[in-house]
């Protein structure tokens, strides 16, 4: 087997506030009906959890499901796990209108983490952060590419985006988190 | 900056985060209709100093069309609702009727 490597091989930065590529992460991208009971109960029998909109819900083994759209979640797990759970879900949804990929080699992750955290993205999002919840997704875009961003923790927030991108998003990271570029 | 309430995601966001579709609730003149009627589909497109009723896609965000009322003189939102719908909600009509009194309606 080939050995996995994520977008930027785990580059990190630190300024006012510390920039991480997250590494390998399992995301499986799902599609459907997700008022179906079908579609819970594929959900549960992976562990995970239904997320209301703009939603993120943790389930078990540290699975998560993000709300990203109506008809659209994003499941993220340990990278090893992804082809096994997303065989899972697309097995119990077979007879449903639904669609189930593993994603995980085309997007990467990454982490923005310290006290200042909100301010590196405050400079490249047009989201109001003082307003964002702990455990809301929340898809946007980060300067000139789409995002998804959460609260992955206390002072730490995730951000998801495609992986033909990751260096140009951990270039505006890196800038955007340097030593005296603090907003407030 | 316009910012507009997207009814799909409930999400406020401003128009960067939006990509514009033009005018909604526009009919379509296909195979068989006359050339004059094809060419207004195609062609003619309202263009009016107050309320003007226009297709947005949350494209850095849910991804969804929906219809947003606002007004291109001082870029108040009147509101924004799904893009399953042939005419605009009823109310509101009423609320645009309300506060644009000479307005002289959505067609």
């Amino acid at each position: 087997m080939s050995e996995a490597v994520s977008a930027l091989k785990g580059e990190s930065h630190v300024g006012f506030a510390t920039v991480t590529e997250a590494g390998v992460t399992g995301m499986i991208t799902l599609r459907a009906d997700l008022a179906a009971t079908a579609t819970r109960i594929a959900l549960a029998g992976q562990g995970l959890k239904l997320p209301g909109a703009r939603e993120i819900v943790a389930g078990d083994k540290g699975r998560f499901t993000g709300w990203m759209s109506p008809d659209e979640l994003l499941v993220i797990c340990a990278y090893e796990d992804a082809p096994a759970v997303a065989a899972g879900l697309a097995k119990s949804l077979h007879l449903e209108h639904a669609l189930v990929t593993n994603v995980s080699d085309a997007r990467a992750r990454f982490t923005i983490s310290g006290a200042k955290a909100d301010q590196v993205l405050t400079k490249l999002c047009p989201v109001d952060f003082a307003t964002l919840k702990a455990g809301e997704m929340r898809r946007t875009r980060a300067a000139q590419v789409a995002a998804a961003i959460w609260r992955s923790g206390p002072e730490e927030l995730s951000l998801v985006c495609f992986r033909s991108v990751a260096g140009y998003v951990m270039g505006i990271l890196e800038v955007s988190s340097r030593q005296g570029g603090e907003l407030f | 900056m316009l910012t507009l309430t997207c009814p799909c995601c409930g999400v406020t966001v401003e128009e960067t985060e939006l990509a514009p579709g033009g005018e909604a609730h526009l009919k379509r003149f296909g195979p068989g209709s006359t050339d004059a009627e094809f060419e207004t589909y195609m062609f003619a497109r309202k263009n009016p100093k107050g309320v003007h009723f226009e297709r947005w896609r949350h494209a850095y965000g849910c991804g969804k069309w929906f219809l947003a009322a606002r007004c291109t003189v001082s870029w108040e939102v009147f509101g924004t609702y799904p893009a399953q719908t042939t005419e605009p909600p009823a109310e509101l009509i009423a609320k645009i009727k309300e506060k644009r009194p000479g307005w002289e309606g959505w067609k």
